[in-house]
């Protein structure tokens, strides 16, 4: 068996004609997009909108949810992760939301999704061109745990004023002997504004830059939403002599054997016998299964 | 090894029907019917239309019920709701002087036009637990004439205006934003302001205003008036020309009036806290009252520095879906940040060489 | 070439090219809260290296104009202008926020009466001292640290405690700590607001003497409200007596407090001479 030509994609499933399509209103869907072309236009600002309250909790990625419901077409084939797993409990409540409400194809397959909604993982698998990532975003403002005040902040990006942000990096390193954020871990988009790239961890960072893919962030509850456009320089804050670096394992995957992925730690047993696995599952069952076609 | 990861769409089923199944309890028990809640739960069925931004006591008293009896999460489901509703016309202010009143009291003066009414209250109950509630039997209550009207009863602020001892407000004439379709900017529009607080959490505006009452931000209220009646709904369609009155909601009014020491080009005046809920919530008015004026702060030029004064910090909490949403995800996994942290804490904790400094 | 080293020798230069110049032209300022509460028509012009004392009891219009004068809040009427390190003048009130907050991080500072206010509580004294040098685009983590340990020294903090947080530290270091988070970026002027206020009297006159060589040493130009006459004595050239939002009397500070003219100068002089 071949994984790498088949298709996984579910049928299309049925939409439930009672709601519009992908839940929102057009309306609703168009202030949404004039908001994106203005947040791709000006990349890592943060967009107001009129987040609309949906059905799902805030803070369990209503403004993924109203991105995806607002750039979804017919013919899209929608992949979602949480923590990089297809079939974490929130990652499937949010699949079938899209497929009752618009009755899109669904798939686990990172190279066959043109939309891939995540919360706190960028896929191990490279992105294209025509692939739009859509990230659930909590807390959009990176300055926002040193400076509580939105009014304050929105000045500090409008100014440049970040020196602040690096304030937080001296300490790190004054305290700890490096840099101690590991996971939405603050970079500057395109040489201007400081971003939160969500909380993934910075082992995805370097996936951010220069990428291919259009990446959208949105977060419902404090209705911001931004972008980083394909192509463009994202670069994580550091300082010279203490140049950004990501997580690295000393294990490899104890399923798919992969040594430069992101690995989730399981404890097996009372006695806390450890072992990793690859957190993207897509990932790791694409290894495998070309392994065993291989062998 | 995955077990622990997989099988989430069969675990959302199960998960699902088991709260049905709690929701209905016994079944040799009558279900409660959406009409029995909506006549006999009036104050919840109030809280979640006012808080649900939507005057409709059936989805309400529907919602009440979905949700078990858990009120946040009924606000939650007719929010829901709401945003999938067309929205056809903006109807006129509603004049709230015109209500057909069956409740009004103001603590300012002794007697005021139109006179105290005292209505239906747990104001001077004895909170004594009523035993006889336990058996189920007809309560007959108190002979009303139905057709019996309350003479003129004008607005108490507007007996004060007539001295000029009250700061006038005026309609500024600008659009009044939906914060429902529009996102909050700061500093918001006291109108933002307004519909902001009047979807908030009734128990977050209590004890806010409680904070006030207590020195965080004092202000020296009074009650200067609470109304609970009847008012019609107006509105004037564009192809129409004129206006028609479309129903009949009711509403719970409080102006609070308050200290204020006049500045240098004017003399003092009182000045007023404003709320209003949908159905009879004196509570959610009166709160919301108090932290509207509190939020007055910056407008008189008073100091700003407690919670209650502090805009974005009350606009940015008041909201219990929101609050409630982002507290409660937490229960989502965090599997990958977790790991994350895990691992810079084990690096952390080896010593390094740059420590010994 | 760190950015302050940057700043300060092109400042020195910048003084001797022109020392006749003023730094600071303020013009009728006034902005009143109720009636004689704030400040009203202020006028008076500043040198580079000049310090100038504002002295009057309390509610007598000082902290007002200081908050004027560092563009931390507009006035109703009235106009600064203030000559940059580029030589040009900039009028401070239809300057854009973002050119008043640069001005504040880069040839202004600010010293808070409560050092509460002007220190970053939450990270260490090392980290207070880099911020501005950050904020203008160090990027080099040695660098600050030296600048840090360089600073500790000048305002006579041990080194050794260039990690500790300043909530360690007694009042007067914090004092200390804020003036050097201050001074770091090379500024050609310090707006200060009672800095001795809350603090003993023997901690008091290490710091005023420390405040003195800083001053001279690096010929900063100076506005310091207080309403401590010793305080004024010590540090300032010139003097502004206000009261009850005016300036009642403006001389060189010797004169003031030595043959007061105005009444009220006469009053405050003799308030504080008399035990």
């Amino acid at each position: 068996m071949n994984a790498a030509t088949q298709s996984h994609a579910q049928p299309r499933p049925e939409r439930d004609e009672a709601y519009n399509f992908a839940y929102l209103d057009e309306q609703t869907k168009r202030m949404i997009r004039r908001g994106l072309l203005k947040a791709v236009a000006i990349p890592g600002y943060q967009v107001p909108f009129g987040g609309r309250e949906m059905p799902l909790p805030y803070g369990w990625g209503t403004g993924g949810m109203q991105l995806t419901a607002a750039i979804l077409g017919a013919e899209d084939v929608l992949k979602v992760i949480d923590q990089g797993a297809d079939d974490t409990t929130n990652a499937v409540s949010i699949r079938r939301f899209f497929a009752r409400t618009a009755g899109v194809e669904t798939t686990e397959r990172t190279p066959e999704a043109t939309i891939i909604q995540t919360r706190h993982r960028i896929p191990e698998t490279p992105l294209h061109a025509d692939q739009i990532m859509v990230y659930q975003v909590p807390i959009p403002d990176p300055l926002r745990f040193i400076e509580p005040s939105e009014t304050e902040t929105r000045t500090m990006h409008a100014l440049n004023d970040y020196g602040v942000m690096h304030v937080k990096l001296y300490e790190d390193i004054a305290t700890f002997g490096h840099i101690a954020t590991a996971y939405a871990y603050p970079v500057t988009v395109n040489e201007r504004y400081v971003m939160d790239p969500s909380p993934i961890p910075k082992f995805d960072n370097p996936k951010l830059d220069m990428s291919p893919a259009l990446m959208l962030f949105a977060a419902g509850r404090e209705k911001r939403l931004y972008a980083v456009p394909p192509f463009t320089r994202v670069t994580s804050l550091d300082f010279e002599d203490h140049p950004f670096e990501v997580q690295k394992w000393a294990h490899n995957c104890a399923i798919c054997g992969s040594h430069d992925s992101f690995l989730d730690e399981l404890i097996l047993d009372d006695r806390g016998t450890q072992s990793f696995v690859c957190s993207d599952t897509d990932y790791c069952a694409q290894r495998v299964s070309q392994g065993r076609a291989e062998q | 090894m995955y077990v622990a990861v997989k099988g989430g769409e069969q675990a959302i089923d199960n998960a699902h029907r088991l709260l049905a199944k709690k929701r209905r309890g016994d079944t040799s028990v009558a279900e409660l019917g959406v009409e029995q809640i909506r006549q006999q739960l009036p104050l919840a069925v109030a809280r979640v239309m006012t808080e649900g931004s939507l005057y409709d006591a059936e989805l309400a008293a529907l919602a009440i019920k979905q949700a078990a009896g858990d009120l946040v999460e009924a606000i939650f489901l007719l929010r829901a709701y709401r945003t999938t509703l067309p929205r056809f016309s903006a109807s006129l202010p509603i004049d709230t002087s015109a209500m057909h009143i069956n409740r009004r009291l103001s603590a300012t003066f002794k007697d005021v036009p139109g006179g105290q009414l005292l209505g239906p209250t747990f104001d001077y109950t004895h909170r004594l637990l009523d035993f006889t509630l336990l058996a189920e039997g007809e309560y007959p209550g108190p002979q009303t004439q139905p057709d019996g009207r309350v003479e003129a009863c004008p607005r108490v602020s507007g007996l004060l205006a007539k001295e000029g001892l009250i700061k006038e407000e005026t309609d500024s004439g600008a659009p009044v934003a939906d914060i429902t379709r529009e996102p909050l900017e700061y500093p918001a529009s006291r109108a933002e302001r307004l519909q902001a607080l009047a979807r908030g959490d009734e128990g977050f505006l209590l004890a806010l205003g409680y904070s006030t009452q207590r020195g965080y931000g004092r202000n020296h209220p009074f009650a200067g008036e609470i109304r609970v009646g009847e008012v019609e709904v107006w509105i004037e369609p564009q192809e129409l020309g004129f206006p028609i009155a479309i129903g009949v909601i009711e509403v719970t009014e409080c102006e609070m009036v308050n200290q204020f020491v006049g500045s240098a080009t004017e003399l003092p005046q009182f000045t007023r806290g404003y709320g209003l809920a949908f159905g009879h919530a004196e509570r959610k008015a009166m709160g919301m009252a108090l932290v509207d004026r509190s939020l007055r702060a910056a407008e008189y030029a008073e100091e700003i520095v407690s919670p209650a004064q502090q805009e974005e910090f009350v606009l940015a909490h008041c909201d219990n879906v929101e609050a409630a949403g982002f507290v409660s995800h937490l229960k989502l996994p965090h599997y990958v940040d977790f790991q994350a942290e895990l691992e810079l804490i084990r690096k952390l904790r080896k010593p390094s060489k740059e420590q010994a400094r | 070439m760190i950015a302050a080293q940057h700043l300060h020798e092109k400042l020195h230069q910048d003084v001797l090219a022109d020392p006749v110049q003023p730094l600071l032209k303020v013009k009728g300022l006034s902005k009143l809260y109720g009636p004689e509460k704030g400040c009203q028509d202020v006028s008076f012009e500043l040198y580079p290296g000049e310090v100038l004392g504002i002295v009057g009891e309390s509610g007598s219009g000082k902290s007002t104009l200081l908050s004027l004068l560092s563009g931390r809040c507009l006035p109703d009427s009235g106009v600064i202008d203030y000559r940059t390190t580029q030589d040009h003048w900039l009028d401070l009130y239809s300057a854009s926020e973002a050119e008043r907050r640069t001005l504040l991080r880069t040839e202004w500072g600010f010293v808070e009466q409560n050092p509460r206010d002007g220190l970053r509580m939450a990270v260490s004294a090392g980290a207070n001292i880099g911020e501005r040098l950050m904020a203008q685009g160090v990027r080099n983590y040695q660098q600050l640290r030296a600048a840090g340990l360089d600073w500790l020294n000048q305002v006579e903090i041990d080194p050794a405690r260039i990690d500790d947080l300043p909530r360690t530290f007694s009042g007067g270091m914090q004092q200390r700590l804020q003036i050097a988070r201050n001074l770091v970026s090379g500024p050609r002027l310090v707006f200060m607001d009672e800095p001795t206020g809350g603090l003993d009297v023997s901690v008091q006159a290490r710091l005023l003497d420390l405040m003195r060589g800083l001053v001279r040493e690096l010929d900063l130009a100076v506005v310091i409200v207080t309403h401590d006459l010793a305080v004024a004595r010590l540090l300032a050239d010139r003097l502004m007596v206000m009261r009850r939002s005016r300036v009642v009397e403006t001389g060189l500070t010797d004169q003031i407090l030595d043959d007061p003219q105005h009444p009220y100068s006469q009053l405050l002089v003799s308030s504080v001479l008399q035990p």
